[in-house]
């Protein structure tokens, strides 16, 4: 058996054509771009080329920014601490209004700032797991510094109405960023399209590597740079350019963005293949409509199958998935995305999310199936949820003594 | 944090192979039946701890025999491959047992027997909080079967359920070692090393009593102590003193706390003498400069003189302005 790799929200493998590309870069190319000698112009064609793919990937005009980071935590802390100094410490603002479903690099940067002293609206998800553009326009105020609004989400897949939210932080004249990990390779990102100023990206969700990420910044707007340095990036984010990375990254956007109706609909069908197969499972729910998520996700939440058990099982089979957010998979907490939806509270410990790619195959999906049919049944079986002869009388579980 | 903490994402690497393999396999994963008791002329007690909507539930059924021996033990559990390995430890232990003996087994009984090293824990410290369920079960199911309150299955407070420290223990580990942190407490007691709910309110579970409280007491107690003592000490020494060293003292007091705000206000002050009796020490004094005749001499300030003193030296001290 081959393993299965069901976990593409979390990371992605590098497409062995980007990493054909990256390889010169390391010990062949491996001029520091800031010379002037050749050692360091002779990487420039290959920069240059990664930054072309990079603005054509999202229609970014030649007036805007996409400057390379470190990943897409630092695009968001950058965002969000930038803002922080530029519009609050030294503006006469002092809100920001967030979601509660963003990840953990939008969510720990907001309490920071909550800590020094700025006010955070977190908005709550709707019953289907997104924020409506009227929610946000009634929770912005004259001291509204940005709006900072996820445009996928990672857990559910969920698509936020970016358009709207744009048009009404335009009309608001409220700075907007958007989290577009998610989004970018996997949904039409068209920056012509919609009013956004900023946009985080990153490489290893798109079959590009780790550690490469981008922020987009429209009609390179002013923000103060969070690392200071040596004046790359036209001084917006100094540090030595991570050559091999960009250039991989520019590869693996242009692979995930060409032809992505295509690509996206042939893993919409796999998705809906596994998907629809694992609801005929009896007391299973998936969160949110198939046409508003990604195409390549789903959380589905299986009564009395408690989600670590799933995975375990899974893993045995050789199959990786995850709970929720990778970053959250060692803490005990139940779900955010589950319980912001307001969810019943018990689906909140029954999520698994299965995200695919397109290296995903049709056999592994079937597989998955398989599999997922095999560990619902030992685990119900042991389940104290399908348990048939009830407690002795005073002998129920009186009380919740856990919080979450 | 330091260098073993640097990578996540090794959480089952930390389950021993005993925890693995029971929740591969629970040997005592099922249920019992009225039927079956009925038949075997023994009494069936199913009792629940937990909830789905809690992460955990635990549904424990046990057989128990005219002589209060646990014949027969299975479980039904809602949770995760710790929660299940737990689960089918805790029902193995009490097999054999009477009702009484089982109420014995703990947490940490359960954990113990799941490990493949005795030295090494068999699970990682956020997951101790599983087994602590299983622990919790057979207190409810005993309560049924002997027909008394869970509460008096507990001879103490235990403020930390993973690691099962008391209350009591903990208000002598602070004091004896003279703690100041939560972190110095879980490095002495281990307590609030697992899932940390017992460390301050808002963790996992709600708690009766927090180690944030439980420190902040015993170092408010202890000060309080400290300052008894210190004052009880004075006291003593002063009393103890020849006349010279009295007077010495005193002008010290004097020097220290007083002198600089007559000072202040352009006067100042001398000691004439000093007479004890048995209920008091007379302190004569003089005052100079602008104090001389002024309004609070006989007053506030006379008061804050003998006040200091009184608080700094012995508690009998007269002062009288001549
Ligand atoms: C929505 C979202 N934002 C941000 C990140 C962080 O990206 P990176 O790993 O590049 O820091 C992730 C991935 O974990 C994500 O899913």
């Amino acid at each position: 058996m081959n393993n299965i790799y069901m976990d593409n929200n979390a990371t992605t493998m590098v497409d062995p054509l980007v990493l054909e590309e990256m390889m010169p870069y390391f010990s062949e190319q491996f001029g520091n771009p800031n010379s002037i000698h050749k050692f360091g112009t002779s990487t420039h064609p290959a920069i240059a080329k990664a930054i072309d793919r990079m603005y054509s990937a999202i229609n970014a005009g030649d007036n805007d920014d996409i400057i390379f980071t470190s990943c897409a935590t630092e695009s968001n802390n950058w965002v969000l601490k930038s803002i922080w100094v530029d519009k609050i410490l030294n503006g006469d603002k002092n809100h920001i209004v967030t979601t509660e479903v963003e990840h953990p690099s939008i969510l720990s940067t907001c309490k920071f700032l909550e800590d020094q002293g700025v006010k955070v609206t977190y908005l709550p998800v709707n019953e289907k797991g997104i924020v409506e553009a009227h929610t946000v326009k009634n929770f912005i105020t004259d001291k509204t510094a940005l709006v900072s609004i996820m445009w996928a989400n990672n857990e559910t897949g969920m698509i936020f109405p970016i358009e709207e939210i744009g048009e009404v932080c335009q009309t608001k004249g409220v700075l907007f960023h958007s989290d577009g990990v998610q989004a970018v390779g996997k949904i039409p990102v068209d920056l012509q399209q919609v009013n956004v100023d900023f946009v985080s990206m990153s490489a290893h969700k798109f079959h590009g590597p780790k550690g490469i990420g981008a922020l987009y910044i429209k009609n390179s707007e002013k923000l103060t740079p969070l690392l200071h340095g040596g004046e790359h990036m036209g001084g917006r984010r100094s540090g030595t350019l991570n050559v091999p990375a960009i250039v991989g990254m520019g590869k693996a956007v242009e692979l995930a963005t060409t032809n992505l109706d295509e690509t996206m609909s042939k893993i919409a069908k796999l998705r809906d293949r596994l998907e629809d197969a694992l609801l005929k499972l009896p007391d299973t729910v998936v969160v949110g409509d198939k046409n508003e998520r990604t195409p390549n996700t789903f959380l589905i939440s299986v009564r009395g199958v408690e989600g670590e058990s799933m995975l375990w099982d899974l893993n045995n089979d050789l199959i990786g998935a995850s709970t929720g957010s990778a970053c959250a998979s060692e803490d005990l907490e139940a779900n955010g995305a589950m319980i912001a939806i307001g969810a019943d509270v018990e689906l909140a410990h029954t999520g698994i999310r299965l995200s695919l790619s397109r290296f995903t195959t049709e056999q592994e999906v079937d597989q998955v199936i398989a599999a997922f049919n095999k560990a619902t049944v030992r685990l119900r079986s042991i389940s104290s949820s399908y348990a048939k002869v009830q407690p002795t009388k005073g002998g129920e579980a009186t009380e919740c003594a856990i919080a979450h | 944090m330091a260098k073993n903490d640097l990578m996540g994402g090794s959480l089952w690497d930390e389950y021993s192979d005993i925890v693995a393999d029971r929740m591969n396999n629970p040997r005592h994963q099922g249920e019992i039946t009225e039927e079956e008791c009925n038949k075997n002329g023994t009494k069936l007690i199913v009792a629940d701890f937990g909830a789905e909507s809690c992460g955990d539930a635990v549904r424990l059924f046990w057989e128990v025999d005219s002589s209060d021996v646990i014949k027969r033990a299975k479980f039904k559990s809602f949770g995760c491959g710790t929660a299940i390995a737990s689960s089918d430890m805790m029902v193995e232990l009490c097999v054999g047992k009477t009702v009484k003996q089982a109420v014995k087994i703990t947490n940490i009984d359960v954990e113990k027997a799941l490990r493949d090293d005795p030295e090494i824990p068999a699970v990682p410290p956020q997951k101790m909080h599983c087994s602590v369920m299983a622990y919790d079960v057979i207190k409810k199911a005993a309560s049924l079967y002997l027909g008394v309150d869970e509460e008096s299955f507990e001879e103490e407070i235990i403020v930390c359920e993973c690691a099962r420290v008391s209350l009591k223990t903990l208000q002598e580990v602070i004091k004896i070692n003279d703690l100041k942190s939560v972190e110095e407490i879980t490095d002495y007691t281990k307590a609030g090393g697992f899932c940390k709910s017992c460390i301050k309110p808002g963790g996992h579970e709600d708690r009766e009593w927090y180690l944030v409280d439980i420190l902040a007491d015993v170092r408010r107690e202890m000060d309080e102590e400290k300052m008894k003592n210190a004052a009880d000490a004075v006291d003593g020494d002063f009393k103890t003193m020849t006349i010279v060293q009295k007077i010495k003292a005193i002008d010290a007091v004097i020097d220290e706390s007083i002198r600089q705000f007559l000072i202040m206000d352009g006067g100042d002050m001398e000691i004439i003498d000093i007479k004890e009796s048995d209920e008091y020490i007379d302190v004569y004094i003089r005052y100079l400069g602008a104090c001389n005749g002024c309004a609070s001499s006989s007053t506030g300030t006379l008061y804050s003189i003998e006040s200091t003193l009184r608080e700094k030296l012995a508690t009998n001290i007269r002062v009288l302005p001549i």
